[in-house]
């Protein structure tokens, strides 16, 4: 049954407590290895927090931020509309999928690194090379996820729906769609998270701005406490859209996923 | 009245049902009880209409049948009053009245605490009891199930089968049960049909007069033993696995 608020309270306490305990303790890892090598290799929590600082005032971050953001939305989102209609044809077409799945392997066997050559040889450095590399690497993902959700489809609900005498809108709407869901979500999940990482490997070589460029630009400097802020800024950005985005929407979407209420 | 007429059937190389004639009567519950893998599946199949039959006639005058699985084949991704409420929704019901109707009837089948729980929030029991409550749900006539309390354990299924019962003598709702359970089929059936190993053939049928109410384990026992003397339904049961040694 419902547990009441309080021990629930508790209970998310306890959860966040837990990661907290977990980040503190890297945190501190991090510390002792700063304090062991040195700040030139190393340098500290503290100082990659003041770096941050720097850039934030320096109006940098925010610039920076919004470009890679809007380079990896994009690609992911291509990536998501092309990949999830085409692995949903290639799980509902024998043929089409036997024809789709050896490009999809190819293409998930080629490097992001390759892409981004190949990208910047066919539309020179800037954005577009950015936005098509990230698409070229998480379409793969997303098509898989549509293809496996599509072959899965439960036949028994199916022929559940012939006895019920479903009109053919429902029968997609209440019975294919929701199952489909539930496998295209999680690869949507993990593509938005190849998608962020590929963004900024991209701007490393491909443009101007954007988060990738400032390390490229680090580099130049051997800044390393800087390159720890972008790193930081990196992830904090990939946590906000999983667990800001995507989480509550996927729990929105799919309540029934959620693990039963405590004990029956 | 669901009349099957000498239907027969052939999957791949292999004959599953042969000859069956059969009739049930509105209001008549019938137990088809036979020895696993004998092709009764595929004859509730038939007389559902999932699938033609490859010979013979099924004849379905009544008003709705609905199907009562195994399994309860529920929407996982629906709550409890949702799924009871399927068939309402394929009929056109606007949703405020048939969420109303699905509630009726998920209290009166004592799920009246779950309503917005989804089925793996549900026990076993429970689940097959809202699968039992959507097929009703469409006001059939005919119940169609197959071995719909198999997966329960021995507590539910008793549960289970008196509330079957129940049901269908208040509703006069005719019901064709398919189970391997000679005993269920004793307890659930105004008449039960044993079927041969496949190819499935009608081998024995009787008629139970006893009112559901008196028969009690005593009875079940008895009844099932004294089924078990006619050689016909021994040999579907009792010596099936013997005479497989020996052909071999």
């Amino acid at each position: 049954m419902k547990g009441s608020l309080p021990s629930r309270g508790v209970a998310t306490l306890l959860g966040w407590g837990g990661s907290l305990t977990g980040i503190l303790l890297f945190v501190a890892l991090w510390e002792w290895g700063s304090l062991a090598y040195g700040s030139f290799l190393l340098p500290g929590p503290r100082d990659a927090l003041a770096a941050l600082a720097g850039l934030w005032q320096a109006g940098e971050a925010t610039g920076a931020i919004w470009a890679t953001t809007w380079r990896a939305m994009l690609g992911f989102a291509l990536a998501g509309l092309a990949g999830t209609a085409l692995g949903l044809l290639a799980g509902m077409s024998r043929t089409l999928g036997r024809a789709l799945e050896p490009v999809s392997t190819v293409l998930l066997g080629i490097p992001p690194i390759a892409w981004i050559v190949l990208a910047i040889l066919w539309f020179g450095s800037g954005s577009m090379a950015a936005v098509y590399t990230v698409m070229a690497t998480t379409l793969p993902v997303t098509f898989a996820g549509a293809q496996m959700g599509a072959l899965t489809l439960d036949r028994r609900l199916q022929e559940m729906a012939e006895v019920f005498r479903l009109p053919p809108l429902m029968r997609f709407m209440d019975i294919t769609l929701p199952h489909i869901v539930s496998y295209v979500f999680p690869a949507l999940v993990t593509a938005l998270g190849v998608a962020w990482k590929v963004a900024v490997m991209a701007e490393l070589f491909a443009t101007e701005d954007g988060i990738g460029a400032g390390l490229a630009m680090v580099r130049v400097n051997l800044d390393t406490a800087a390159a720890m802020a972008w790193i930081v800024l990196v992830v904090a950005l990939l946590l906000a859209a999983e667990h800001g985005l995507l989480r509550p929407l996927q729990r929105r979407m799919e309540p029934w996923r959620q693990a039963g209420r405590g004990g029956h | 009245m669901l009349r099957l007429e000498s239907v027969g059937h052939v999957l791949g190389m292999s004959r599953i049902i042969d000859g069956i004639d059969l009739e049930i009567a509105p209001g008549e519950s019938v137990c088809l009880v036979g020895p696993s893998g004998c092709g009764k599946t595929t004859l509730l199949r038939l007389a559902a209409g999932l699938m033609p039959p490859g010979e013979g006639r099924v004849l379905d005058d009544f008003h709705r049948s609905t199907m009562v699985f195994q399994e309860g084949r529920l929407l996982p991704w629906r709550k409890l009053l949702d799924n009871i409420a399927l068939g309402l929704k394929a009929l056109g019901v606007p949703r405020g009245e048939r969420l109303s109707r699905a509630r009726v009837l998920a209290e009166e089948l004592g799920l009246g605490e779950r309503l917005d729980h989804f089925p793996h929030e549900l026990s076993g029991g429970m689940q097959q009891r809202v699968a039992l409550a959507r097929a009703l749900a469409v006001d059939a006539d005919l119940l169609l199930l197959d071995e719909p309390f198999s997966a329960l354990d021995v507590g539910m299924r008793s549960e289970a089968q008196a509330l079957l019962i129940d049901l269908l003598s208040r509703r006069g709702i005719a019901a064709l049960l398919v189970t391997h359970d000679l005993t269920e089929a004793l307890r659930l059936g105004h008449r039960v049909v044993v079927l041969s190993p496949s190819p499935a053939r009608i081998v024995h049928e009787e008629r139970i007069s006893r009112p559901f109410a008196e028969r009690d384990t005593a009875f079940l026992y008895e009844a099932a033993a004294a089924l078990l003397r006619h050689p016909a339904v021994a040999r579907s049961f009792l010596f099936h696995q013997d005479e497989e040694a020996v052909a071999s």
